[in-house]
């Protein structure tokens, strides 16, 4: 074998007209849904969550209105707890894409120091929640990409890619548009908007694989590296910001040093890291192959409301 | 069980792991069935025998099986796949589910949805994207009505791929008579309905026989597993592959004034630089420059892939219109024959324009009432007015403009359309165009460099229709006749097309009937039209007897191009002249369908000229028309 990236000579182009590879098919269609929204959305935006599947569909749509930027502006509903790295790739990526970064902040959460160790749900509700419909309704958005995918959560798997939300952003599972062949219907009243998921159809393989081929830039902590590691209700999490964490508690923490990497990623002392030695694509692949939990289990969002967490979440207008 | 394990290679050798997933192709499929069919179980196991279930699932799939399941103390797979929480609580599938697994070869996308005949709208959309059906069969019951259903259904939307999943063969003890009866029995179905080739398999799906490989509890059976047939079978892209070049174009992208692409994902063929191209609707041919991508340009592009297109010409394109093989072009038309399945609450109301979104176009549409409705059980067509929710019928489309477009069969890009409803802007309809109306319509319009206008400018005169209307007898063809000789007398290049020479060459198959009455005037007015176009001055002398008709020749002209010229003389003035002696055997009854006598006459309201035929001569009115018409 001739080194760790050997087979990357297959590149993405064609080989047989006849056969298309999987990933070929999953990146056109994707490219087609972005540039659907485009042309028919009055005020598109691309949510970016900085996380490994937004860079992909950040990616995507780079290629998909090349050698123009992107017709389209990134929000980032922030807030605050996000890890270091994450807000240093998206700044990065705002620039090379040429496209223009919002960040929105929920005032509320904001004035009232919401966070996650005092706060819990109420964290996520107002931060993320109550934050991506204040800032969809203050740009008026018409159209938001999101990076969901199908393989993720059970009422995901039944979501469209063109997925309605009524004025005040309600999800209604049983009232979705059918949506046949790869034709989408955009039109929507006054008021309404659009979530579109335009890679429903990638699997979490899918997503690895596809970065390791084009060379999309991730936030490193999808690596094992050795960090500042506490643990918290029997999780093992990240030390981002230490003088925050001692702030917020009132008291130290004891810290350790761990080689970690982590599996999604979101505000740090609520996304749970794992042990793990990957260093590399390759090996965080291989690890995600040969693991035996899914890939939310790290985030405690799912758990709530029993068996219907997040189809409950999203019929309030979470993502 | 034979489960996939891809572990020993992802663990001893990932690059060679990785190089066999990236190049696998994909294959989407759906199933069908009823609850009680054991579909849900059937796509739990697929998932579980690929190991796409992870330990946290599969933990808490046990302790859901032990708390809901319906298999006792073994797992329940089912619950692995019902979604939505309105869902478990009735334990049916109510939406269309996507479901993803791979195997070494390939990897898959299911669409899972609900069997029931109040959810035939859940169905055509999973299937609309399905290369292949797997129509599930309880091995004790056979083929049942919802078996008919299914697979009518799947063949209507165009899956070619049919699997007939004979499944709880372990309930009828793995016997190969029962298996062998449900095939035959299924094929005769088959047949009637246009499915020529099936796949039979005998399985399964709770204890996993013939599921990912050879089960031993059917020695009898030599085919393949339902895992090794999915891995095997043609995907649609690569029939899409080996047709003519289309792409509808989705995005016209202009970064600046250097540049100008024409984006939009390819539904058939292939293009390569320097391609000959004909852009459609308008017909304008011109060839391909560069095919435009992050990575660099690529020397050629396939069905199946997002690109961007740069022409070599500066040629209007937009948003709507379709690139296609310059020699092969796809039908331009605006009047079809579709089978629609209605999707809403709301019924369908014939003459009601409706958005019409295919491919890219989107456009203004009006069904009219079905020739028929289709009983999804029996297959019988019944008469209908009207299409509700779940009905499928076949009804006429038009739309307000030409569209490119291929039937349904050709291309599913390019024949499949949704409707939408303007004001509730739902998605009501979804469609499949089965031809264009008109053999006409047929034809690709072909774009010339002399135009009209360089006709017009050399005949150095303005092309008109003088359209002649009136009784038989009233006079038509006596004063068209005076009115074609005073203006070639003035230098006018003009033509006559007079009803009973017409009749005597294009249109001597057409009768006396209303229906050929008005493709009589059709022609002539298709005729008139083209004689415009070269400049002419046409003069017409028919009966022309309906309004509607008169007014869809007015339509085809350009605004003030048609001089409607009614000459007026009274039914009894014309039967008392009877020149041609036709009125005696009308009311002799010799002549059937004739106007005034047997057929009506429609005078015009408000035509551009009015002749009193028995205040003026015929000479006297010659001139007035050509006064009116040069002053």
């Amino acid at each position: 074998m001739g080194g760790p990236c050997a087979y990357l000579a297959v590149t993405m182009l064609p080989t047989d007209p006849a056969r298309l590879t999987h990933l070929q098919r999953l990146e056109a269609e994707s490219i087609h849904i972005l540039r659907e929204v485009a042309a028919e959305a009055e005020r598109p935006v691309m949510l970016y969550s900085v996380g490994k599947d937004s860079a992909v569909m950040l990616h995507l749509a780079r290629k998909a209105f090349y050698p123009a930027p992107p017709p389209f502006p990134l929000l980032h509903v922030d807030t605050t707890w996000k890890f270091r790295a994450m807000y240093d790739l998206r700044d990065r990526m705002a620039r090379e894409s040429g496209m223009e970064l919002l960040v929105y902040r929920n005032p509320e959460a904001e004035a009232r120091s919401i966070n996650p160790f005092d706060h819990g749900a109420l964290h996520t509700d107002l931060w993320k929640t109550e934050g991506l419909k204040q800032a969809l309704d203050k740009y008026g958005f018409d159209a938001a990409f999101g990076g969901a995918r199908r393989d993720e959560e059970k009422s995901r798997a039944k979501e469209r890619v063109f997925s309605f939300r009524s004025a005040n952003h309600r999800w209604d599972p049983k009232n979705q548009r059918p949506e046949l062949w790869n034709l989408y219907n955009a039109m929507k009243s006054k008021g309404e908007s659009i979530r579109v998921f335009p890679i429903s159809n990638w699997t979490e393989l899918d997503v690895w694989q596809y970065i390791q081929l084009n060379d999309v830039p991730i936030v490193p902590l999808y690596f094992a590296a050795p960090r500042p590691t506490y643990e918290w209700e029997g999780q093992l999490f990240m030390a981002d910001d230490e003088a925050r964490l001692e702030r917020v508690l009132g008291r130290k923490l004891p810290i350790t040093e761990r080689s970690i990497r982590f599996r999604t990623l979101g505000c740090f002392p609520l996304t749970g890291a794992v042990e793990s030695e990957a260093a590399t694509l390759t090996d965080v692949i291989r690890e995600t192959l040969l693991t035996t939990t899914s890939e939310r289990q790290g985030r405690v969002i799912d758990k709530d409301a029993g068996g219907a967490g997040m189809e409950k979440k999203k019929q309030e207008g979470y993502f | 069980m034979t489960a996939y394990t891809p572990d020993a290679l992802i663990a001893d050798d990932i690059e060679a792991y990785l190089a066999q997933h990236q190049n696998k192709s994909l294959l989407r499929f759906i199933t069908c069935g009823s609850v009680d069919d054991g579909k849900s179980t059937l796509i739990g196991r697929l998932l579980f025998d690929s190991r796409t279930i992870f330990e946290d699932q599969l933990a808490s799939l046990e302790a859901d099986s032990r708390r809901v399941g319906t298999q006792g103390q073994e797992i329940d797979f089912a619950l692995l796949v019902d979604g939505l929480a309105a869902e478990r609580e009735q334990g049916i599938t109510i939406d269309v589910a996507y479901r993803f697994f791979s195997t070494e070869r390939r990897k898959f996308i299911v669409a899972d949805t609900p069997g029931h005949e109040q959810y035939t709208r859940n169905m055509v959309t999973g299937a609309s994207t399905a290369d292949l059906a797997v129509i599930l069969i309880d091995a004790r019951k056979g083929v049942l009505t919802q078996t008919r259903r299914h697979s009518y259904l799947a063949h209507l939307v165009g899956i070619r791929h049919i699997v007939l999943a004979v499944n709880k063969m372990d309930l009828v003890g793995y016997d190969r008579a029962t298996f062998d009866a449900i095939v035959a029995d299924y094929r005769e179905f088959a047949a009637k309905i246009g499915i020529g080739e099936f796949t039979a398999i005998p399985l399964s799906g709770f204890r996993g026989d013939n599921v990912a490989g050879a089960s031993e509890n059917t020695p009898w059976y030599a085919g393949p597993s339902l895992i090794e047939h999915l891995e095997s079978v043609e995907v649609d892209a690569a029939r899409d592959a080996a047709g003519s070049f289309r792409m509808p174009v989705q995005w016209v992208n202009r970064p600046d004034l250097d540049f100008r692409g024409f984006a939009g994902l390819i539904a058939g063929g292939v293009v390569r630089p320097g391609d000959r191209v004909r852009v459609l609707p308008s017909g304008k041919v011109t060839s391909v420059a560069r095919i435009v991508t992050l990575e660099g340009d690529l020397p050629q592009a396939v069905a199946g892939q997002s690109v961007t297109l740069t022409l070599a010409d500066e040629v209007d394109c937009s948003r709507g219109d379709v690139i296609a093989a310059a020699d092969a072009p796809p039908e331009v038309a605006d009047q079809f024959e579709a089978t629609i399945v209605w999707m809403a609450d709301e019924e369908l109301l014939p003459g009601r324009a409706y958005w019409l979104k295919l491919g890219t176009q989107t456009v203004s549409a009006t069904v009219q009432a079905p020739k028929y409705q289709i009983n999804v059980n029996t297959l019988e067509q019944l008469a209908a007015k009207t299409l509700e929710l779940n009905a499928i019928g076949v009804a006429t489309i038009a739309t307000d403009r030409r569209i490119g477009f291929e039937p349904y069969e050709a291309s599913k890009t390019l024949g499949g359309f949704i409707l939408i409803d303007k004001l509730t802007n739902a998605t009501v309809a979804a469609g499949m165009l089965n031809f264009a109306l008109r053999r006409s319509q047929n034809v690709h319009w072909q774009a010339t460099d002399v135009t009209r206008e360089t006709r017009i400018a050399l005949k150095n005169q303005q092309p008109a229709v003088l359209w002649f209307t009136g009784l038989s007898g009233a006079g038509k063809s006596t004063i068209a006749n005076l009115v074609e000789k005073k203006l070639a007398r003035m230098n006018r290049h003009t033509f006559l097309l007079d009803g009973d020479n017409v009749r005597h060459g294009l249109n001597k198959d057409l009768g006396f009937t209303d229906a050929d009455r008005v493709e009589n005037i059709r022609r002539v007015g298709e005729v008139a039209r083209l004689m415009t176009d070269a400049g002419l001055i046409v003069i017409t002398a028919f009966i022309s007897p309906f309004r509607a008709e008169r007014e869809m020749v007015r339509a085809m002209m350009a605004p003030g191009e048609f001089v409607e010229i009614h000459i007026d003389t009274p039914l009894a003035e014309a039967e008392a002249r009877d020149v041609k002696g036709l009125y005696a055997k009308a009311r002799a009854g010799a002549l059937k369908n004739f106007t005034g006598i047997d057929s009506p006459y429609e005078p015009p309201e408000a035509p551009e000229i009015r002749i009193d035929t028995t205040a003026m001569t015929a000479e006297e009115a010659a001139e007035l028309i050509v006064a009116r018409l040069v002053p």
